[in-house]
């Protein structure tokens, strides 16, 4: 199995997950879209590092990415809990205070 | 008693003269309406004082001169004892601006200075009787007071700009006293009170306007205020000239001349000094005898060595016109302050004129000065004492037969009239005769065209005139029967401080004149005293030190009042009178004795025959005489002329120069005033069109941009995102598209 492949599933994962980011309803899911975004970057990183490096760099940076995104979650989802509070909502499209 | 000069402590008693009423009048002026009797005797101690101080010095000088000397002192010269004012240490005594004020005591001074000293106490003496009740009683002790300050620092000043410094205070207090009553709101006379004292101010202030421009030539050409300064400048400037007066001395004289004509009451000046009679009657006394019209004549004497012939035939002509003019006005008045106020105008004259015909006259000018102050203060306060007794009442016509119910007033009054009217033994006599002497010598002489025979004429019949209208107000008031039965009836003598003035000036005005005797020697001398203050007669050689057979001849100078001033030989006029004194001495001492006795003793019958004997010829005389009686009554108008003249044409200048002001000037002011509105107007439709709508411009510029680019600000985050997908999708597009 080639490189091909894997550059295929994270680019379908990479589709999924924007299209889930700009389309759901339900902020928990835009964070969801988020992850899978990020999770088809980790694809990509350990695939070239496994096909075309020698060191161990692209998996270096996978791991960081998890790390982040993990992080990443932890504060949005406080964020959202606030929103929450605050709009009585998690529609994104309801929390539009910005425009003003 | 020790009757030497010494520079060293006189100085200080001297300064002392003025000083204590001075304190007494600060004390006074704060805290007066606080002492018991509201500080009069406070103030009329101090005058004691004073007068004890002021008389002791005369005392000193009169002994000194007696034994020959010449009594001159100045406190600069021989102390180093005075003020310096404006003065500037690095430039020294030599510059010009530097102005010192010391003390000048002569002969002149030390008689003047005792003169006031006992006038100015007496009068405050008699004040405190008379004015009992005032409403302003302590103000009013504090004004007189100052006013007697004024005229000792004017005696004893040393500079003609100090001697101005006091003659303005002297003004200044005239008015505050003349309008004593302006200010009591139960004066039936308030109106006529605050009128006369604002004519008194501003008739002098004319005189005192030529007085200033006069001393600043003087100061301009010698660059002295200084009088000994000024009298050597004088003289060399003379001998500069030729021994004749420059022209612009002349003019300078007839300005400083000038005051005299404003203080002292001379034709056309004269007219405040009968409205003056609205102030109390101490005041009366004090101004029209001692202080302030006296300073006029203190004045020229202090000024004569400035003044060129001319000047004197003009002093002359002044004076021998107002003596002639005010005793023909003082026949006709029925207020008996108006008539003693007529009288001094016509006395002033004859000092004036005196003064004019130089040399002798000017000793018997200054002579008749002091003379007069005895017996014309004592004059004024009887007639104050008599209208004390009457209860406020002034008009001859109601009094009548008062010597029964006011005998001592009666007695110094009569006194005191005998002494003005001339006769023998009483003082006006010998001061007067002098001057009349002194005008007959001038007339002798030729003088000056005609001067002295108009001088010698005028002088004899205002004399006649003055015997006569003292007389009748003697007659007049304390003879025949009662005219007012209402006002004799109240009538009484006055309390002891009044009738004790009265008789102590009376005495001075019986024996005052004997100063001029010769064989008058209470200290021990053998002169006169007050010829021997002011002049020397010497015995000298005529004709040249070869002639040495020659006569004796007595040379009279008045060296004495000028040392170091050879006046006969830069003033022909007081030339002639030097050498004229021996022979006046016998032909015209006789003419004029002779002629001042007629005159004095024809005017005393006259006026007993028209007022005691024949009552009702004076109203038929005043009938004959018709419209010049009327002409003479009415003050030959001189008032209504001035208010037609001088007072009516500055109102229409001052209407001019209003229509003026509120025509053109304000017209100017308020044509800018519109300029300017319509320039604001401009600027103001500049400033809210132009410069607020470019600001206005910019800021919707800006909020039109804003509110274009704020459509894409929808705050959806998912927008954002596709946004930014799509935009990246493009990018990818163009990146390998391309």
């Amino acid at each position: 199995m080639g490189l091909e492949a894997y550059v295929v599933v994270a680019t379908v994962l990479f589709g999924l997950g924007v299209a889930c980011l700009i389309t759901r309803r339900n902020v928990i899911y835009v964070l969801m879209g988020i992850e899978m975004i990020l999770n088809s970057a980790n694809i990509n990183f350990v695939a070239f590092n496994r096909f075309n490096g020698d060191g161990m760099d692209g998996r270096m940076f996978a791991i960081f990415v998890i790390i982040l995104a993990a992080a990443e979650a932890a504060v949005a989802l406080g964020i959202v809990l606030n929103v929450f509070q605050l709009f009585g909502t998690v529609k994104p499209s309801d929390v539009d205070l910005l425009r003003e | 008693m020790d009757l030497t000069f010494d520079p060293a402590t006189d100085f200080k008693w001297l300064l002392a003269v003025p000083l204590i009423p001075l304190c007494g009048y600060v004390v006074q002026i704060f805290f007066g309406r606080f002492l018991p009797r509201k500080g009069d005797w406070l103030l009329t101690s101090g005058m004691f004082v004073t007068m004890l101080i002021t008389v002791w010095m005369a005392f000193k000088a009169i002994a000194a001169t007696q034994g020959g000397e010449t009594f001159f002192h100045d406190s600069w010269a021989d102390e180093g004892f005075g003020f310096r004012w404006l003065y500037d240490t690095q430039k020294g005594a030599t510059d010009p601006l530097n102005v010192t004020a010391g003390i000048l005591y002569d002969g002149l001074g030390a008689a003047m200075l005792a003169v006031v000293g006992i006038v100015s106490f007496f009068v405050h003496l008699f004040s405190t009787g008379y004015m009992k009740g005032d409403r302003r009683y302590h103000i009013f002790f504090a004004n007189i007071s100052l006013f007697t300050v004024a005229m000792l620092g004017l005696v004893l000043s040393d500079n003609i700009l100090f001697l101005f410094v006091f003659w303005e205070i002297m003004g200044l207090m005239s008015y505050l006293l003349i309008g004593h009553f302006s200010h009591d709101p139960t004066s039936h006379r308030i109106k006529q009170a605050a009128a006369a004292c604002k004519k008194a101010f501003l008739t002098t202030r004319v005189g005192d306007t030529c007085l200033f421009v006069g001393i600043m030539i003087f100061y301009y050409h010698f660059q002295t205020f200084r009088f000994t300064e000024l009298w050597q400048a004088a003289q060399e400037t003379v001998a500069a000239n030729g021994g004749d007066y420059p022209a612009w001395m002349t003019a300078a004289g007839l300005l400083v001349f000038g005051g005299t004509v404003g203080k002292s009451a001379q034709f056309p000046l004269h007219i405040w000094l009968p409205d003056a009679m609205e102030g109390p009657t101490p005041v009366s006394a004090m101004i029209h005898a001692a202080t302030m019209v006296a300073a006029g004549v203190f004045l020229l004497g202090r000024c004569y060595p400035l003044m060129s012939p001319e000047v004197l035939t003009v002093v002359t002509c002044f004076g021998a016109v107002t003596a002639l003019f005010a005793a023909t006005i003082g026949m006709t008045v029925f207020d008996i302050k108006g008539v003693l106020a007529y009288s001094t105008i016509s006395q002033l004259g004859f000092m004036v004129a005196g003064i004019g015909t130089g040399g002798l006259g000017l000793v018997a000018g200054l002579f008749h000065m002091v003379t007069h102050a005895f017996f014309k203060s004592c004059l004024f306060l009887s007639a104050g004492s008599v209208i004390h007794g009457c209860h406020h009442e002034q008009d001859m016509r109601k009094m009548g037969g008062l010597r029964k119910k006011m005998p001592l007033t009666f007695l110094a009054m009569l006194i005191c009239t005998l002494a003005i009217a001339g006769v023998p033994l009483f003082a006006g006599f010998y001061s007067k005769d002098k001057i009349i002497q002194s005008a007959h010598m001038k007339m002798m002489t030729g003088g000056l065209d005609g001067a002295g025979l108009f001088a010698f004429v005028g002088l004899l019949l205002a004399a006649a005139m003055t015997a006569f209208y003292m007389f009748r107000l003697i007659f007049m008031t304390f003879f025949g029967e009662p005219r007012d039965k209402h006002v004799y009836d109240h009538a009484h003598e006055s309390p002891k401080p009044m009738v004790i003035s009265l008789l102590v000036l009376a005495f001075l005005g019986m024996f005052g004149g004997k100063m001029w005797l010769r064989d008058f020697d209470l200290l021990g001398g053998h002169g006169t005293w007050f010829e021997d203050l002011t002049s020397e007669i010497s015995h000298e050689h005529a004709g040249h030190a070869s002639d040495a057979a020659g006569s004796v001849a007595e040379v009279f100078s008045v060296d004495r009042m000028f040392p170091g001033i050879a006046l006969t030989e830069m003033n022909t006029y007081v030339g002639d009178s030097a050498n004229q004194y021996l022979a006046s001495q016998h032909t015209g001492h006789t003419w004029a004795m002779t002629g001042s006795l007629l005159v004095a003793i024809g005017g005393i019958l006259l006026a007993w025959f028209l007022y005691v004997r024949r009552k009702d010829l004076p109203a038929r005389i005043a009938a004959g005489f018709g419209e010049v009686y009327t002409t003479v009554a009415n003050k030959y108008y001189v008032d209504e002329v001035v208010n037609a003249t001088v007072i009516k044409g500055t109102m229409v200048l001052a209407l001019t120069f209003k229509w003026i002001d509120e025509t053109i000037v304000d017209g100017v002011v308020v044509g800018a005033g519109k300029v300017n509105r319509a320039f604001g107007f401009f600027w103001a439709w500049f400033d809210k069109t132009i410069v607020d709508g470019l600001v206005n411009g910019v800021a919707a510029v800006t909020s039109t941009t804003g509110s274009l680019v704020r459509l894409f600000q929808t705050g959806r985050i998912q927008q954002y995102a596709s946004l930014a997908f799509g935009g990246l999708l493009l990018l990818f597009a163009w990146i390998f598209l391309a």
